[in-house]
C-alpha cells in the first residue's frame, strides 16, 4: 500500500500548506485531479440510488433479456438473470462509499486518540498502546477478516465496518503519534503549557490543529484500504451477498462466468469504478504529502534554477525529539520494539 | 538481552494475541457452530460431533480455562483436528499439501518485486524528476486497480483469448504431482501469469517508498562528501545513499507482509491455485470453522516468523546495531 510518511514536520510548513488549502490555484495538480475525481463519485453516490432506472434486484424474466448488451433501456446491459447492470452501479457505488467513509472516520477518530494520548499521556501508556499497535499491525488482516466474517457476514453491512475498523487504526495511530512527539517539545505547547491551558484544552487546540495534514492523509489511507478490503472481501463470497455495493457486483458476475461469456458491461464497469475512486484517492494523498512537504513535489520543476539541474542539498528534516524519557517498565517494553533499533545510532552519531 | 531476543518475546506474544483471539472468535458469535456444520455435513460421526464441540467450545461442561489449555495443548503438538468438509482427512495433512504451492509462488513473486521496486526507487530517488519518476503516476493507476480485477482481465486476454498463458490452477490437469520434469515444468508454466500480476501490482508501493527515502538521503552532507571526493557516481549511489536508503525500506518490507499474505489469498482464488488461501476461502464458505482456525493460525505465524528474519537481516545489514549486538 502506498503509506508515505510525511517526513517534514516543522509546524511553520504545516501553517502555510494550511493556508494554501484555501487557495485552489495553488494545489498541486495531483490534488487538484484527486479532488475532483471524488467528488464525482460522492455525486454519484449521494444521488446515485435516486435515479436508478430499474430495480437493482429485478430479475426480468424475458429470455432476450439475459446478458444483454448495452443499449437505450440498458445503458450497462442486463445480468444473465436480466438485472440493469446501471441500477447495480448507482446502488452499489453508494453502498460502498458509504462503508469506507463509515470505516475512514471510525478508524481515524480512534488512530488520532490513541496516538495522541499515547504521545502526550508517555510513560506506560505510551508504551503499552505502542505494544498493541505493533502486534495489530504484524497479525495479518486479510486472513483475520475472512475468519470473523465467515462467522458473521450474514448480519448485514455492520459486521464488515465494525471489523473494518477495528483493525484499520494501529498505522495511522503509529504515525500520529510520532508527529505528537514531535510537537510536544515545542515552544508553543510549553508556552500553553505554561499559560495554565489543561491537557484536554492542548490536546485539542494546540497539538490536533498541527496535524490536520497528517490526520487528512491518514483518512485518506484508510478509505482506500476500506474500498480495496471490503471490495476484495465481498468478491471472494464473504461478505453480505444479497446487498448491492461494487464487490458483491463483481462476486456475482465473476460467479456467473461473465468475462468468459464476454459480457465486459456486467465486469468492467464496476471494476473500473473502483479504480477510479482509488486512483482520486491515491491522488488525493500524494497531493496532501507534496503540499506539506515540497520536496516531494515535481521536482523536474522545483530543481531547475536558471536551467540548471540542482540536486537537494539542505539538510534533511528529521523526527526532532523522539527519544521520550522512558520509566524502567516503559524502557522495559520499549525495548520489544522494531524502533529500538534506532536508539543506539541516534546516541552513537 | 540482545535485540534479537527481545524480538523473539514480541513475535511471541503476538503470536499468543493471535491464538487466543482464535480460541475466542468461534466462542463469542452468535448462534450454534457445530449444529451449523453437523447439517451440512451430514455423514460425520457422532465422535467427530463431541471433537468439534469440545474445539468450538458449544455446549461443553468443561470450563473455559480447561478449554483454553487444552486447546493450546492441540495447537503445539500441530494436532489441528479433522477436517470436515473433506472428511476424515486431517487438517494437517490438507495444510501440508498446500502450503508449499503458496510458499513458492508468493515467496518468489514479493522478492522479485520488493528487488525490482527497490531498484526502480533508487533510480526514480536518484533522477528525481527522470523517466523512472515520470512513471510513477501511472504505476500508481495500475496499483489502485483492485487485483482481482486486473488478474482477471490479463488472464481473458493473455490466457483466454491468446493463449500464451495457461488459465489457471497450478498444473496441467492430468499429471500427477511428483518431482518429475514434466510435472515442475507445468508447475513452473503456470506460476508465470500469476507471479506476473503479483510482481506488477506490488512494485509500485515499494518504488515510492524507496524514491521518497533516497530524496531525502540524498540530501545528506555525507552523500555531498562522497561526490566532493570525486568517487563514481555509481558508487555515491549505491554504496553511500542506497545503502542507508534501504533500512527503512527493509522495516516497511515486514510491516508490508500483512498485505503480501492478502494479494496472495486473492491471487489464489482468481487463478484457482492450490495454495492455502483458496483453502481458506472454501474453508470459510463451507462452514468448516476447524480448517478455518488452523489456516489462520499457520498464516498468521508464517508472517511472525518472516518478521522475525526481517529484524535478523536488519541487524545484519546495519553495521552500527552489530557492533552494538556485538558489545551488549
Amino acid at each position: 500500500m502506498t503509506a508515505v510518511l510525511p517526513v517534514s514536520t516543522s509546524p511553520e510548513i504545516v501553517a502555510e500548506g494550511r493556508q494554501e488549502i484555501g487557495h485552489w490555484r495553488r494545489l498541486p495538480l495531483k490534488a487538484k485531479a484527486g479532488i475532483v475525481l471524488l467528488g464525482l463519485f460522492v455525486l454519484v453516490a449521494i444521488i446515485g440510488p435516486l435515479v436508478t432506472p430499474y430495480d437493482p434486484s429485478y430479475q426480468n424474466p424475458s429470455l432476450n433479456l439475459s446478458m444483454h448488451a448495452p443499449d437505450a433501456a440498458h445503458l450497462l446491459g442486463t445480468t444473465s438473470s436480466g438485472q440493469d447492470v446501471l441500477s447495480q452501479l448507482l446502488v452499489g457505488i453508494r453502498l460502498t462509499m458509504e462503508l469506507a467513509f463509515i470505516v475512514g472516520v471510525v478508524a481515524t477518530v480512534l488512530s488520532v486518540a490513541v496516538g495522541v494520548c499515547a504521545a502526550t499521556f508517555g510513560g506506560l501508556w505510551d508504551e503499552l498502546l505502542t505494544l498493541v499497535a505493533n502486534v495489530f499491525l504484524v497479525i495479518p488482516a486479510l486472513p483475520l477478516l475472512i475468519v470473523l466474517l465467515g462467522y458473521l457476514s450474514q448480519h448485514g453491512q455492520w459486521p464488515t465496518i465494525l471489523v473494518l475498523s477495528a483493525l484499520g487504526w494501529p498505522w495511522g495511530a503509529k504515525v500520529i503519534r510520532a508527529q505528537t512527539l514531535a510537537i510536544r517539545n515545542r515552544d508553543f505547547i510549553a508556552a500553553a503549557r505554561e499559560a495554565g491551558e489543561s491537557s484536554w484544552r492542548i490536546i485539542a487546540f494546540e497539538i490536533i490543529p498541527n496535524e490536520y495534514s497528517l490526520i487528512a492523509a491518514n483518512f485518506v489511507n484508510t478509505v482506500l484500504y476500506a474500498i480495496g478490503t471490503s471490495v476484495a472481501l465481498a468478491f471472494i463470497g464473504v461478505a453480505d451477498l444479497s446487498s448491492w455495493s461494487l464487490g458483491t457486483i463483481l462476486y456475482w458476475a465473476q460467479s456467473q462466468q461473465a468475462l468468459t461469456l464476454g459480457a465486459w458491461w456486467w465486469f468492467v464497469p464496476p471494476g473500473l469504478a473502483v479504480a477510479l475512486i482509488g486512483t482520486s484517492l491515491v491522488l488525493l494523498n500524494t497531493g496532501i504529502d507534496e503540499l506539506v512537504n515540497p520536496r516531494l513535489r515535481d521536482a523536474a520543476r522545483a530543481n531547475r534554477i536558471a536551467g540548471r539541474t540542482l540536486r537537494p542539498a539542505d539538510p534533511t528534516p528529521v523526527l526532532a525529539d523522539l527519544q521520550p524519557r522512558r520509566s524502567p517498565v516503559g524502557a522495559f517494553l520499549h525495548s520489544f520494539s522494531r524502533s529500538s533499533l534506532a536508539d543506539g545510532n541516534e546516541a552513537s552519531r | 538481552m540482545s535485540y534479537i531476543a527481545r524480538r523473539l518475546i514480541f513475535y511471541v506474544v503476538a503470536a499468543w494475541v493471535a491464538l487466543t483471539a482464535n480460541f475466542f472468535i468461534p466462542r463469542l458469535v452468535p448462534g450454534n457452530a457445530v449444529e451449523a456444520i453437523m447439517s451440512k455435513f451430514p455423514e460425520l460421526s457422532p465422535a467427530t460431533y463431541k471433537a468439534l464441540e469440545a474445539m468450538l467450545g458449544v455446549g461443553h461442561p468443561a470450563g473455559l480455562w480447561s478449554q483454553y489449555v487444552s486447546y493450546l495443548d492441540d495447537v503445539a503438538h500441530f494436532n489441528f483436528g479433522i477436517d470436515v468438509s473433506q472428511y476424515p482427512a486431517h487438517v494437517s495433512t490438507l495444510l501440508g499439501e498446500t502450503i508449499p504451492w503458496t510458499l513458492t509462488l508468493v515467496g518468489t513473486a514479493t522478492v522479485i518485486a520488493f528487488f525490482l521496486g527497490t531498484g526502480l526507487g533508487i533510480l526514480a530517488g536518484w533522477r528525481h524528476g527522470g523517466w523512472a519518476d515520470r512513471a510513477l503516476p501511472g504505476l500508481m493507476f495500475i496499483q489502485a486497480i483492485p487485483y482481482f480485477f486486473l488478474a482477471l482481465i490479463l488472464i481473458e486476454v493473455l490466457a483466454v483469448k491468446l493463449h500464451v498463458f495457461p488459465i489457471g490452477s497450478g498444473y496441467a490437469g492430468g499429471l500427477v504431482p511428483g518431482w518429475n520434469w514434466a510435472f515442475i515444468g507445468s508447475a513452473i508454466y503456470h506460476s508465470l501469469l500469476p507471479a506476473f500480476t503479483i510482481v506488477i501490482t506490488s512494485v509500485a508501493g515499494w518504488m515510492l517508498q524507496m524514491r521518497n527515502v533516497m530524496i531525502t538521503t540524498i540530501g545528506e552532507d555525507y552523500v555531498l562528501a562522497g561526490q566532493a571526493k570525486g568517487l563514481t557516481n555509481r558508487r555515491v549511489v549505491f554504496t553511500y545513499a542506497a545503502r542507508n536508503a534501504l533500512l527503512p525500506q527493509l522495516q516497511g518490507f515486514g510491516l508490508a507482509l500483512g498485505f503480501v499474505v492478502s494479494g496472495a489469498i486473492i491471487m489464489e482464488i482468481v487463478f484457482s491455485y492450490p495454495g492455502i488461501g483458496l483453502l481458506l476461502v472454501n474453508a470459510v464458505t463451507s462452514n468448516d470453522y476447524p480448517l478455518t482456525e488452523a489456516i489462520f493460525l499457520v498464516i498468521t505465524f508464517a508472517v511472525l516468523l518472516a518478521n522475525l528474519i526481517v529484524d535478523l537481516v536488519l541487524v545484519f545489514i546495519d553495521p552500527r546495531v552489530r557492533t552494538r549486538e556485538a558489545t551488549a
